[in-house]
């Protein structure tokens, strides 16, 4: 018995419990544990994008189940890439996420930056900016339809107070270069804490006896910020870039909300024309080839980035 | 790495210690404006809510909250007065509008959808991301890389572009608009998030634990539901929270596929209109509602916070 043991935990110590457990393999529990989320994911997932493959080569239209189906082969592929439509959405997107990443950086960095000095009550504070994160960003959205109001909006009432234009010139929804920023200010308020509480980790993972050393060389406050403060938190700072930049190019709730992608099509992103060829047009085909370019798209960029991410952290 | 934990040795001087906390808290009371205005907007009458300039002091009312949960039809004054005393704190306010309350919103039956949805997806999500995390921590998964990174993936896909052929396949299979189908979808998407943060936190319990247990003559599956379990708690507990909040904030997925029964209360609140359009106060009422979890939940959260919204891949 007692050799038993012993053999068993030798055993187990580099690959453990190699072995058989009343009749179930190892490999038959790891299978047994893994398997339902494998199969959810097959059938939520996978299936419906192999579906969605398949429909990018028909002409299917959902709202018409019932005529002939036919095989266009690349003829959708090859209409989307030569939409001018497309093309002017997938740049306002590009537009949306290169303006809330750079405004969502460059405040979420300073404010963790700031937190990073431990003022009295830091704790406190820090829990208060993390809320708008939290919430639903389609609520938030309908409700900050509500403050843009030219005539009754607390912010268009803010802004005119301060800057003294009157307050019904101020139609941040309706105004054709107002409304991509009125997008911008609502994402940036949401989520640059969410950059700021990843960056504020990347500032924590930062050795004292680094800084210390810097002081002992009587490296400048100028210096310690460039030669040791970003570089180390620049991983993280890369982190929230990604997370963000996916989501920002995925937006549709706060969008179809605020704006419906309006006016025009001036705030129309890539998910908008989606759902308008999707769901208002019915060219299912159409819009599932969309779909899948867009799928890659994503898919390609955040590889290429991560590959960059761990350049940068191997350093 | 904390986020309570002093690290500088380079002590901030006093000064720039009290201007980096006014820059915060300055920063912090801004972007909590709006939130303070929506509470406020629920407690004013509709006129009130939208005078101008904005009216900070007001004479509170819940009209908001009664145009929120009930239906009302105007009728003349005559109507209203033959009908005896007001019940309630509802009838009275309202009436004082020559309105009557013609029967309950939809609101409670919207609201009791997210909540089905967003708990019964919950318990799914980390009932199916336990398994499935104790299966990549403790076993030797082939290709367990691949199959972790097919497992994030899943969310790179925009929910529109999935929303397509899920509309088409809940429409064959009778899951359109019920709240099944979106609790399968939910659960599918915050399964990845729930495998991800699970296994940080059970790769962080020691595996001697369960081989102690294995040694008195538990089963593996024994050793795991009585050893490792009990120590995952708060991790569980962490990431179901984080799959809640989803659950409960997702707009696009709802929007899409769900129009009647199954409709959950993000699509909904935007679609309350009262008399000459938007009734703001009942909006606003809707919202606060709604927000009031998500800030408890914020608070009880705050330690796990960075964990869950980067996938664990910054650990705490």
């Amino acid at each position: 018995m007692l050799n038993r043991t012993a053999e068993t935990v030798a055993r187990a110590t580099p690959e453990p419990l190699a072995r058989k457990v009343r009749g179930i393999s190892d490999k038959g529990l790891a299978w047994l544990f893994i398997s339902p989320t494998i199969l959810l994911l097959l059938a939520i997932n996978i299936f419906p994008l192999f579906w969605a493959i398949y429909l990018s080569f028909t002409n299917y239209r959902a709202n018409r189940p019932n005529e002939v189906v036919k095989n266009l082969g690349f003829a959708n592929y090859q209409r989307i890439l030569g939409d001018r439509d497309v093309w002017i959405a997938m740049q306002t997107t590009a537009h949306f996420v290169f303006w809330t990443i750079l405004l969502q950086t460059l405040i979420g960095f300073t404010l963790a930056w700031l937190i990073d000095r431990k003022f009295r009550g830091h704790a406190f504070w820090t829990t208060l900016i993390l809320v708008p994160m939290m919430l639903s960003p389609a609520v938030v959205g309908n409700f900050w339809r509500f403050l843009y109001e030219p005539q009754i909006g607390l912010f268009s009432y803010v802004i005119a107070f301060v800057s003294g234009i009157p307050p019904t010139s101020i139609q941040m929804l309706s105004n054709v270069s107002l409304a991509p920023w009125s997008i911008i200010i609502v994402d940036t308020w949401m989520w640059t804490p969410y950059v700021m509480l990843i960056c504020l980790a990347g500032l924590r993972s930062i050795p004292e006896y680094i800084y210390e050393a810097a002081e002992v060389d009587r490296a400048s406050n100028w210096r310690q910020f460039w030669s040791i403060t970003l570089p180390i938190a620049l991983p993280f700072i890369m982190l929230a870039v990604l997370f963000r930049g996916i989501e920002n190019f995925k937006m549709f709730d706060m969008v179809n909300l605020l704006t419906g992608g309006g006016p025009g099509s001036t705030t129309e992103v890539a998910s908008i024309t989606l759902k308008r060829q999707a769901f208002e047009s019915w060219r299912t085909g159409y819009s599932s080839a969309f779909a899948i370019i867009l799928f890659v798209a994503v898919f390609g960029l955040a590889n290429i980035y991560v590959k960059a991410l761990n350049k940068v952290k191997q350093r | 790495m904390s986020l309570t934990t002093a690290h500088s040795v380079v002590a901030p001087s006093a000064g720039s210690k009290r201007i980096a906390g006014a820059i915060i808290i300055a920063y912090a009371l801004i972007s909590i404006v709006p939130l303070l205005w929506i509470f406020a907007t629920s407690f004013k009458t509709p006129p009130d809510s939208i005078a101008y300039p904005p009216k900070i002091v007001f004479q509170p009312s819940i009209e908001g909250y009664c145009n929120l949960f009930t239906t009302r039809t105007r009728q003349t004054p005559e109507y209203i007065n033959s009908l005896g005393p007001a019940t309630g704190f509802c009838d009275e306010t309202v009436r004082k509008r020559n309105m009557v309350i013609a029967g309950p919103s939809n609101f409670l039956p919207r609201f009791v959808n997210s909540l089905v949805i967003a708990f019964g997806s919950t318990f799914c999500a980390v009932f199916l991301g336990t398994l499935s995390a104790y299966g990549f921590s403790r076993f030797k998964v082939p290709l367990a890389d691949d199959l972790l990174f097919f497992i994030l993936s899943t969310r790179f896909m925009p929910p529109i572009a999935v929303a397509i052929p899920i509309y088409l396949m809940y429409r064959e299979l009778g899951l359109s608009d019920t709240a099944l189908g979106m609790i399968l979808l939910y659960t599918a998407v915050n399964v990845s998030l729930a495998v991800w943060l699970l296994k940080g936190f059970i790769d962080e319990i020691p595996r001697e634990y369960e081989e102690a247990a294995m040694i008195d003559g538990y089963t593996r599956l024994q050793a795991f539901w009585r050893t490792v379990l009990p120590q995952a708690t708060t991790g569980i507990a962490a990431t179901a929270i984080f799959c809640l909040i989803f659950a409960w904030n997702e707009y696009a997925f709802a929007a899409l596929l769900t129009s009647g029964t199954a409709q959950t209360a993000p699509p909904f609140i935007p679609t309350i209109i009262g008399e000459g359009g938007q009734d703001w106060p009942a909006v606003a009422a809707g919202t606060t509602i709604f927000l009031v979890p998500i800030l408890v939940f914020t608070i009880l959260l705050r330690k796990q916070l960075l964990r869950g919204i980067t996938f664990g891949a910054v650990r705490k």
